[in-house]
């Protein structure tokens, strides 16, 4: 368990090898779809190439999209694109670093699911069996058949309990002909993405480097700074709950004191800090009216400021009282911009 | 679990072993790519050869690359090779170094897998079976030259219906194997040798240019890490001041324009200082409206704090 957590915190304190580390489960998960998977080819003439290249083609793009939606990052890049100019200004390549980045790991399950399809080999034999060269292949002596019975044959290589043209073309021989070839492919497709990669990663030393270290240091504090807002903002409402729930007991209990008239039991002074907490609420009926009103008229979302025992009303500001109607005058210019 | 994080961290620690701690990695995925790779030959005259040396050659390129992209000193490397001059003079020998050391990493997978497929046979017999002497094989000798290259195109596939029985099959087939096996343990041999008088021969040739090549990539190392991590925390504190600022400048224009009551106390701790001077819905709401539509501005100098 501490093995996990101690992997866990190692990704988690970067942000992008956490990002790797999705990416990599998700390449995984990719491959244990496709063995998952139960390959079932129709066998028919026109149905194997759209199942065949459907299952090769479809999968990938879902998982595509799937990279995307679990990146956390795409909200972020979104929420940057759009926002209003304000006292900030938009950097562009900033935003291209961002997507490049996202889409660069978007891509690598879908690229392990196409080559291990690839080099699997049953969704190239299911697609194009019906293409095998039977001239070059195919038995010399084989019966004269319609261009229409020749497909029909053809699309029962992938079925071996099914298939009737042995005499045709031998099942293995196609089967191993179209292999070979789903291989190559896949093993040049293999070779292409890393090339790719290799390219991507060496060629940007060589030319723009000063502009990715800036991109990278500003996408970073962007993240880093929507996640600080967030927990500022978190803070700032765990305090106002609290100050007004405090409030909110603090008027109960004020009103009750006022409606039944009584004088409030004064808690004996070495009472201390249990008595604080009852916040003048000491009996069953009390509580059970303040419990009412909590759930019948919830306080409003604004907190008075703390009652203080000065004379003039003022309350702790030192404001100088010289000026007392300025603080009108400016609220009314205000309410009438509005 | 200690030993575990000891081992985890002996590998951070050291640049160098976290490198060879991938290399060691991509030899064991060569090897399980190998063994769950369903090789499969086309037994067909022109497909053969290429099938069979295409997969002999064409994944150790990939592995060799994937070794290159895989290995973070060779990003460290081209940025040195590559950066202007300035005030740092560029040393080629650290350069150099870097760079074997980079590619004798890489090269390690892909050797892994050429010598595990010779050792196995099974790509040497497919490539060559088309091109040994029919003569010496008795099911083979008397048949006319075209069929033979395609019986012995067939030699690989055991299961083919021409080949379940042949005996003279079974004979190509070793005999082809054999030839791989002594060519796969060859190799390894001399590459064995080659690296241990490599090892035991450097010592005596130019030691301190080397200690001095070595300090210096690792410290080019070294240095690009602590700059990241560096950066990242500037960036978080300057994130904190940044949203510090906001709420602040946030509450001096609620205090400029409402009527409310001023929140302070001299003195108080606590809860107050937490709300920073926003207490009420609407200053709430402002306040989160103004951080989408209008960002403040990056700077946290002083002159920005009024």
């Amino acid at each position: 368990m501490d093995k996990f957590r101690m992997i866990f915190q190692f990704f988690q304190s970067n942000q992008e090898s956490f990002m790797n580390g999705i990416c990599g489960i998700m390449a995984l998960a990719s491959t244990q779809m496709y063995s998952a998977f139960d390959f079932n080819c129709p066998c028919l003439p026109h149905y194997n190439m759209v199942y065949g290249l459907g299952i090769l083609l479809v999968p990938p793009f879902i998982l595509f999209l799937l990279g995307f939606v679990l990146n956390n990052n795409i909200s972020m890049l979104a929420e940057e694109w759009r926002r209003p100019q304000g006292g900030r200004g938009k950097d562009p390549s900033v935003l291209r670093y961002m997507f490049c980045s996202m889409a660069q790991r978007a891509m690598i399950a879908p690229a392990v699911w196409v080559s291990v399809t690839l080099l699997d080999g049953k969704c190239i034999t299911c697609a194009f069996c019906t293409s095998v060269p039977v001239d070059t292949l195919g038995n010399a002596s084989h019966p004269r058949l319609s261009q229409g019975e020749i497909q029909r044959v053809l699309a029962r290589i992938p079925c071996r309990e099914i298939y009737n043209g042995q005499q045709l073309i031998a099942n293995e021989v196609a089967v191993r002909y179209l292999r070979c070839i789903s291989q190559a492919l896949g093993w040049c497709f293999v070779l292409l993405m890393t090339t790719l990669a290799f390219l991507v990663r060496s060629l940007r030393p060589c030319f723009s480097q000063a502009a990715f270290l800036k991109s990278r240091y500003w996408s970073h504090y962007i993240d880093i700074e929507r996640k600080l807002f967030d927990e500022t903002c978190a803070e700032h409402a765990r305090s106002f709950a609290k100050v007004c729930i405090q409030q909110f007991f603090e008027g109960m209990s004020t009103d009750l004191v006022a409606a039944r008239c009584h004088l409030p039991r004064k808690a004996p002074a070495d009472a201390g800090e249990a008595a604080e907490k009852l916040l003048g609420i000491t009996d069953q009926g009390t509580m059970n009216m303040a419990l009412k009103s909590w759930h019948r008229c919830k306080p409003p979302l604004h907190l008075h400021p703390p009652a203080l025992p000065t004379g003039n009303g003022w309350a702790g500001e030192g404001q100088p009282p010289t000026h007392p109607s300025a603080p009108r005058r400016e609220t009314a210019a205000y309410y009438s911009c509005v | 679990m200690d030993r575990f994080r000891m081992i985890f961290q002996y590998f951070q620690s050291n640049s160098e072993s976290v490198m060879n701690g991938i290399c060691g990695l991509l030899a064991l995925a060569s090897v399980k790519m190998y063994t769950s790779f369903d090789f499969s030959c086309p037994c067909l005259p022109e497909y053969n050869v290429a099938y069979g040396l295409g997969i002999m050659f064409l994944p150790p390129i990939i592995l060799f690359l994937c070794g290159l992209i895989l290995n973070r000193q060779s990003l460290v490397m081209l940025e040195e090779w590559r950066r202007p001059e300035g005030r740092r003079k560029k040393d080629l020998a650290v350069i150099r170094y870097m760079c074997s050391s980079i590619v004798q990493r890489a090269m390690v997978a892909p050797v892994v897998w050429i010598v595990v497929t010779l050792l196995d046979g099974k790509c040497l017999i497919c490539a060559f079976s088309g091109s040994v002497d029919p003569q010496k094989f008795v099911g083979f000798a008397n048949v006319s030259t075209v069929q033979v290259q395609q019986l012995l195109a067939k030699v690989p596939c055991k299961d083919d219906e021409l080949m379940r029985n042949n005996t003279s099959r079974k004979a190509v087939s070793r005999y082809l194997r054999c030839c791989s096996q002594a060519l796969g343990w060859s190799i390894l041999l001399i590459l064995i040798i080659a690296a241990f008088l490599a090892r035991w021969l450097r010592p005596c040739f130019d030691q301190a240019t080397l200690l001095q090549a070595r300090h210096w990539s690792n410290y080019i190392d070294i240095e690009q890490k602590v700059f990241e991590e560096t950066c990242c925390e500037h960036s978080r504190l300057f994130a904190h001041k940044c949203i510090l600022h906001f709420f602040e400048s946030m509450r001096q224009e609620i205090k400029r324009h409402s009527f409310s009551l001023p929140w302070e106390r001299e003195g108080v701790e606590g809860e107050e200082d937490l709300l920073r001077g926003i207490t009420d819905q609407d200053q709430v709401n402002k306040l989160l409206k103004t951080w989408y539509y209008e960002k403040p501005p990056l700077d946290v100098s002083q002159a920005h704090q009024r």
